[in-house]
């Protein structure tokens, strides 16, 4: 007796516009770190495009998910997905501007010859990176599993900007000349961390959108 | 399962009609002062329900019952119990407006004219004017008490329909679809009525509208097929329920 839902179609079409827009973000962290690391300015130029993509499509979708909710007015799990829905297109969006800090400070440091070379940023970039897919991929499939996984790798992101800040903080104690350069490598850093905290919040969207558990600032039980 | 102080309770409750049966094992609880929504499709049973928690249904041929209704601890099916008294205590409000072809006074008072020991003029006086005060159409009848209430729209004749229940002064109030015939102010009306009247009754109301038993319960019973489905909050029915089945309905999947 299960009858075809209008609303069924709504939904998939602003879900697929949301992993159209999620695509996009995990692009331009990808660009970001790539052009971080190689230090490719041309590639951090084009991330700004893609950026002003995003933002459109962010306003799309906001739009499309309090229309259908003023339309069906949905319950239960219609309900968790639009909410959820609408949270993630802002985690999104928060996103795609984290991979835009990253790449305007690795403009600014391709002025300067490199400071160090690199080790804990490149883990934190891939980490940070991970956690994007495997949220969104806990997104696609509705699995809450991935999704906890995903929650539990923030600490391991968290360590490692703490790490980066004490080792930076004492280049800037010995060598006044190099505090703008060591300013923007802990800029990228706490952009990453911030990746990775977005990353989570789109899990525990997954969470609440498949079990109805919140778990947000470690409540669950 | 926290659902406050409990007047009233339908316990391992069966239904027939000659030989069908209409409603099977029900039991629950109805928390006093909230409103408790009876959802489910069309012929599940939720009138035939309903009517069982003032003992309606014995106006029906063919109808035997077995379990029990207890209000304040009472079973209503009991030999002994005064069928008159009960449908004091326990008022109910029909799906279309039916008020009599006489005066709003005589509406209101209809029930209070009917009783033991009738008020005199001043006191019956007071008690109209309470009940359409209560009832949230004073200000649009008071000038008007002795004209007929069929000259009234839709939405007021309920609103009178619903003081003429609160007049006896009832402790449960139960409604059928009270708005299922009014068109969205008058509903958004009754809807905002039943949401102050809880303050001092308890409300049971059969719905077939979602949205409805979302805005204006507390709790929400599941009904399919004669058998309780669920029954709980209406916040975590709307937002998580607990059964496919109820899930299924409420999200238009059947239905
Ligand atoms: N007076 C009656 N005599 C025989 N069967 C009835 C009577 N009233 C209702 N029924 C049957 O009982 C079932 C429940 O009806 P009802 O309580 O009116 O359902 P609902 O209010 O949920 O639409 C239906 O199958 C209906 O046909
Ligand atoms: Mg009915």
């Amino acid at each position: 007796m299960e009858q075809s839902r209008h609303i069924d179609r709504e939904l998939e079409q602003i879900k697929e516009k949301l992993l159209l827009m999620a695509a996009k973000a995990e692009q331009i962290i990808s660009q970001a770190v790539e052009s971080l690391l190689q230090r490719n300015m041309t590639r951090a130029e084009q991330i700004m495009a893609s950026d002003k993509e995003i933002d459109k499509l962010e306003i799309e979708i906001e739009n499309e998910a309090i229309s259908l909710i003023a339309r069906h007015q949905p319950v239960a799990k219609d309900l968790r997905l639009l909410i959820g829905i609408i949270k993630i297109n802002s985690d999104i969006e928060r996103i795609g501007d984290h991979g835009v800090n990253i790449a305007q400070c690795t403009l600014k440091l391709g002025q300067e010859p490199p400071l160090k070379p690199l080790v804990d940023i490149p883990r934190m970039a891939q980490l940070a990176t991970a956690m994007l897919k495997d949220s969104l991929d806990s997104f696609v499939h509705e699995d809450p599993e991935k999704a906890r996984r995903v929650c539990a790798s923030d600490i391991q992101v968290d360590q490692l900007k703490d790490q980066t800040l004490r080792e930076l903080m004492t280049y800037m104690f010995e060598r006044p000349e190099a505090i703008s350069r060591a300013m923007g490598l802990i800029l990228i850093s706490r952009n990453l961390e911030r990746i990775a905290d977005l990353s989570t919040n789109i899990s525990e969207e997954v969470i609440y959108i498949s079990q109805a558990k919140v778990i947000k600032h470690h409540q669950e039980k | 399962m926290q659902t406050g102080i409990n007047r009233l309770e339908i316990k391992d409750f069966n239904l027939y009609y000659h030989r069908t049966k209409a409603l099977e094992d029900i039991s629950m609880m109805i928390p006093e002062k909230k409103v408790t929504a009876i959802i489910g499709p069309s012929g599940c049973g939720k009138s035939t329900l309903l009517r069982s928690i003032n003992r309606m249904n014995e106006m029906i041929d063919g109808v035997t019952v077995e379990g029990q209704v207890l209000l304040d601890g009472e079973d209503i099916y009991q030999q002994d119990i005064d069928v008159v008294e009960l449908r004091r205590k326990v008022g109910m409000v029909f799906q279309r407006p039916n008020p009599f072809p006489k005066s709003i006074f005589e509406n209101v008072a209809f029930g209070v004219r009917m009783g033991d020991n009738v008020p005199a003029k001043q006191k019956l006086e007071e008690v109209v004017e309470r009940s359409l005060k209560e009832a949230a159409i004073w200000d649009e009848v008071k000038d008007r008490l002795h004209r007929s209430a069929m000259e009234l729209s839709g939405g007021q004749q309920q609103r009178i329909c619903i003081a003429r229940a609160l007049a006896v002064e009832p402790e449960v109030i139960l409604m059928d679809e009270p708005a299922s015939a009014l068109d969205p102010i008058a509903t958004a009306k009754i809807e905002e009525l039943i949401f102050r009247l809880k303050e001092k009754y308890t409300i049971v109301i059969v719905t077939h509208n979602m949205q409805q038993a979302a805005r204006v319960s507390d709790f929400t019973a599941f009904l399919m097929l004669g058998k309780l489905v669920e029954f709980g909050p209406t916040e975590k029915m709307m937002t998580n329920p607990g059964s496919k089945l109820t899930e299924d309905y409420i999200t238009g999947r059947f239905g």
